[in-house]
C-alpha cells in the first residue's frame, strides 16, 4: 500500500488540503496591532495531518469496496446485525426492556440539563418519525416539514393567549391542524416529483414562517410570544425541576405512541400504498390506486406529529418565534431521517440522538462543533449511505398456513 | 352481441404528431386479440390511451363489464379504470422492485379492499380478517401464475421471465375482465414463451378473462389469437383472423416481410 503511485496521491490530496486551508488556517489578521500574521507552522501541520488521513481514507474505501463485492459474490445473504437483532424475540425483548428502564430512570438520574437535551431529542424523533412517513415511506421530498411544527407551537402559543386553552386541549388541535395544513400543502405540489416538489415546499415552509413573521396583529410577528405556560397535571402546578421532567415524560409518551400508530400504518394497506407509490408512481396508479388520495394522507399523517410535537415545543420553551422555524430546521429534521436510515422507525430514533444529543455534547469543543458534525455527516454519506441502520423493510413473510 | 372493449375513433396527438389515427377497436367476450405493427406504430400509446394515462384527442373508449350497461371511459383516472375492470402490464416491467413478490400481488388488491386510516391503526377484527383475505387470495394468485415458489422474494431479485409472469399475476388481482398485456413475451426464451402461451389460454379459460395482447412473437400471436388488428404510424392497415392476417398483402408488406412463411 506504500508504493510510489499511492505516495504521490498522498502528497497531493495534501498539497491540495494545504492550498484549500491556507485562507482560515494560515493567515490571521491582527486588529490590534493591524497587521498580518503568518501562521507557517500550521501549514505544516495540515499538510502531514491530510497527507496520513488519505491513507486512512483510502484503506476504509477499499475495504468498503471489497465488502460490495463479497456481497456481489452471493454472501448477500447475511442479514445486519441491527435486523437480527429486531427478529430474534430472545435479544428483542429483553433490550427493549433495557432501554424502556433506562428511559424511565433517565431523569432521576441525570440533572435537569440532561433532561432538558434528552426531550429536545425526543422531539427530534418525533419530527423524524412524522417525515419518515412523507420522505421515507411515499418518497416525496419535503423540505417545508418545519412549517408544520410551526403550526402546533403558535396554535398552542395563540389559543392559550387569548382564550386560555390548556396544554391537554391544544394538543389534539396542533394535531388536528397539523393534518389540515399538510392537506392544503398537499393540493398544490400533488403533480410534482423529486427536484420541484422539494423546492415548492421549501418555498412553503418559507411562506408560513414569513406570514408569521409579518403578521404582527395575528402572530406578534419577530419579537414572538412569551409566558407560554407549561403543561399541567389536572390543574396542579410543578416547581422547575418536576415540570422539566414531567415534559420528559409527556414527550416519552409520545413518541412510544408515534411509533406504535407509525408502525401499524407502515404495515397496512395504507403503508403499502405508499410504498408502492415511492416504488413507480405510474404503475401504482395503474394498479388501481388513487394517487391523489394517497399523496395527501401521507403529507396529512406526517404533518400531524409535527403540529403535536409543535405544541410540546411551544410549552417546553414557553417561548416562540419564528426564528425557529427556519429552512435549518427541516434540513435537520431531514437529516436526521437520511443519517438514521430512511425509511426505519429505529434508524430515525438513532438519527435524532445522534444529531442532536452530540452537538450537545461536542460544546467542549464549541469552535469546531461544526466542522466535527460536518465531517461526520460526509463520513456517514461515503461509508453507509443507506444510513446508521441500512432498513431492510419488514416485508410480509408468508408462511404455509395463511393460504386459507 | 355486445363487445366488451370498444374503442371508436380514437385519436392521440403529441404536438405535431399523430400517434394514433381514427382508430377502431372491439374485443368480444372471452376473446383472445391480438394487436400487432412495427415499433413506433403506436400500439403502446393504444394501451396507455384506454387507460387513463393519457387523455385521448378524440374518440370514444366504451367498456360493458359483465353484467353492467356500457359506459364511456374516456378522462377517467388510471385508478377509476382498473376499478372498472381493465388490468395492464407493461411493456417496460414496472414491478414495485423493493416489495417482495406477495406483496406486488397484494397492491393489485389495493382497489378491492375497504381498510382506511382507522382500520390501519385500531386493526379492528374487520381489517384483520380483510389482511388475512387479502394474503390468501394474493397467494392464490400467484400460485395459478406458478410463482408460489418466489412468494417472498423481492421483486427485482426474480428471474426476468418471472417478472414478467408476476406483472401479470399483480393485474389479474385487481380482478379485471379484460387484461392488457403490453409484449409479455419481449426477452423470454423459447421455453418460456411457450408457458407464457398455455397461461394466456388457461387465463382465458379459467379466470374468465378477455385478453388485448401487443406481441411481437409472430408465432405465439398466431397460435393464441381468435382475432388480430395491424396498425401502422397509428392507423389501422389490416384486421381478422390470423389466417386472413397471414395472407393479407398489405400486411406482409408492410410488416410480416417473409417472417410468417418461416
Ligand atoms: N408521451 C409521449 N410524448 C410524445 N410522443 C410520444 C409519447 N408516447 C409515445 N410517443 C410517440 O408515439 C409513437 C408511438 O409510440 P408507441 O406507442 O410507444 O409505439 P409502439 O407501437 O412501439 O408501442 C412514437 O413515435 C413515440 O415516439
Ligand atoms: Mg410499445
Amino acid at each position: 500500500m506504500f508504493n510510489r503511485e499511492e505516495i504521490k496521491k498522498s502528497f497531493l490530496v495534501s498539497l491540495w488540503f494545504m492550498f484549500l486551508t491556507f485562507p482560515i488556517m494560515v493567515i490571521r489578521v491582527n486588529t490590534i496591532y493591524n497587521r498580518v500574521e503568518w501562521r507557517w507552522d500550521r501549514l505544516l501541520m495540515i499538510g502531514i495531518g491530510s497527507f496520513l488521513l488519505s491513507f486512512v481514507w483510502r484503506y476504509f474505501i477499499k475495504r468498503k469496496e471489497a465488502g460490495i463485492q463479497k456481497a456481489d459474490a452471493g454472501d448477500g445473504n447475511e442479514t445486519p446485525l441491527v435486523q437480527r437483532i429486531l427478529t430474534t424475540p430472545k435479544i428483542y425483548y429483553p433490550s427493549l426492556a433495557v432501554i424502556v428502564a433506562l428511559a424511565v430512570a433517565f431523569p432521576f438520574i441525570s440533572s435537569m440539563y440532561q433532561t432538558n437535551i434528552m426531550t429536545t431529542a425526543l422531539i427530534y424523533v418525533m419530527l423524524g418519525l412524522g417525515i419518515n412517513i412523507v420522505v421515507g415511506l411515499a418518497g416525496l421530498l419535503d423540505l417545508g416539514y418545519v412549517a408544520f411544527y410551526a403550526v402546533g407551537a403558535y396554535a398552542y402559543a395563540l389559543l392559550n393567549y387569548h382564550y386560555q386553552l390548556s396544554f391537554w386541549i391544544v394538543l389534539p388541535i396542533g394535531a388536528a391542524l397539523g393534518a389540515l395544513f399538510g392537506i392544503l400543502l398537499g393540493f398544490p405540489v400533488l403533480r410534482l416529483r423529486g427536484d420541484y416538489l422539494a423546492i415548492v415546499t421549501l418555498g412553503f415552509g418559507e411562506i408560513i414562517r414569513l406570514v408569521l413573521e409579518n403578521w404582527n396583529a395575528f402572530s406578534f410577528g419577530p419579537s414572538g410570544i412569551a409566558n407560554i405556560p407549561r403543561p399541567g397535571f389536572f390543574g396542579f402546578k410543578f416547581s422547575l425541576p418536576e415540570v422539566t421532567i414531567y415534559i420528559y415524560f409527556v414527550m416519552l409518551v409520545l413518541v412510544v405512541f408515534t411509533i406504535f400508530v407509525v408502525n401499524r400504518l407502515e404495515n397496512s394497506r395504507i403503508g403499502r400504498a405508499w410504498i408502492a407509490l415511492r416504488e413507480d408512481e405510474v404503475a401504482c396508479q395503474a394498479m388501481g390506486i388513487d394517487k391523489t388520495r394517497t399523496k395527501l394522507t401521507a403529507f396529512s399523517l406526517g404533518a400531524t406529529w409535527a403540529g403535536m410535537v409543535g405544541v410540546v415545543f411551544a410549552a417546553k420553551t414557553t417561548f416562540i418565534n419564528p426564528a425557529s422555524f427556519t429552512i435549518w430546521e427541516s434540513i435537520i429534521i431531514l437529516c436526521v431521517v437520511v443519517l438514521g436510515g430512511m425509511g426505519s422507525i429505529l434508524g430515525v430514533i438513532l438519527g435524532a440522538l445522534v444529531l442532536i444529543l452530540l452537538p450537545e455534547y461536542l460544546r467542549a469543543f464549541s469552535e469546531y462543533r461544526m466542522l466535527i458534525f460536518g465531517t461526520m455527516l460526509v463520513l456517514m454519506m461515503v461509508f453507509r449511505p443507506g444510513g446508521i441502520v441500512t432498513n431492510v423493510r419488514r416485508t410480509y413473510k408468508f408462511k404455509a398456513e395463511d393460504a386459507g | 352481441m355486445q363487445p366488451i372493449l370498444n374503442v371508436k375513433n380514437l385519436t392521440m396527438d403529441f404536438g405535431g404528431l399523430r400517434a394514433l389515427d381514427s382508430l377502431d377497436i372491439s374485443v368480444n367476450r372471452g376473446e383472445i386479440v391480438a394487436l400487432i405493427g412495427p415499433n413506433g406504430a403506436g400500439k403502446t400509446t393504444f394501451f396507455n390511451c384506454i387507460t387513463g394515462l393519457y387523455t385521448p384527442t378524440h374518440g370514444d373508449v366504451l367498456i360493458a363489464p359483465p353484467g353492467q350497461a356500457e359506459k364511456r371511459i374516456n378522462g377517467y383516472k388510471p385508478n377509476h379504470v382498473t376499478e372498472a375492470g381493465l388490468a395492464r402490464t407493461f411493456q417496460n416491467i414496472r414491478l414495485f422492485q423493493n416489495m417482495t413478490v406477495l406483496e406486488n400481488v397484494m397492491i393489485g388488491r389495493h382497489c378491492r379492499m375497504k381498510a382506511g386510516i382507522p382500520g390501519a391503526i385500531f386493526r379492528n377484527p374487520s381489517t384483520r380478517a380483510e389482511e388475512k383475505q387479502v394474503v390468501a387470495d394474493s397467494y392464490a394468485i400467484l400460485k395459478k401464475i406458478e410463482l408460489a415458489p418466489h412468494v417472498n422474494e423481492l421483486a427485482m431479485n426474480l428471474p426476468y421471465g418471472a417478472q414478467r409472469r408476476l406483472e401479470i399475476a399483480r393485474a389479474l388481482a385487481t380482478e379485471p375482465f379484460l387484461l392488457l398485456l403490453d409484449e409479455p413475451a419481449a426477452g423470454m426464451n423459447p421455453q418460456e414463451t411457450r408457458e407464457l402461451d398455455d397461461l394466456i389460454v388457461r387465463l382465458r379459460d379459467r379466470e374468465n378473462v378477455s385478453i388485448l395482447l401487443i406481441e411481437h412473437d409472430m408465432k405465439l400471436v398466431m397460435s393464441l389469437s381468435d382475432r388480430i388488428y395491424v396498425v401502422d404510424y397509428g392507423k389501422k392497415i389490416a384486421e381478422g383472423t390470423p389466417e386472413e392476417i397471414k395472407n393479407n398483402p398489405a400486411v406482409i408488406k408492410a410488416y410480416l416481410g417473409e417472417e410468417v412463411d418461416a
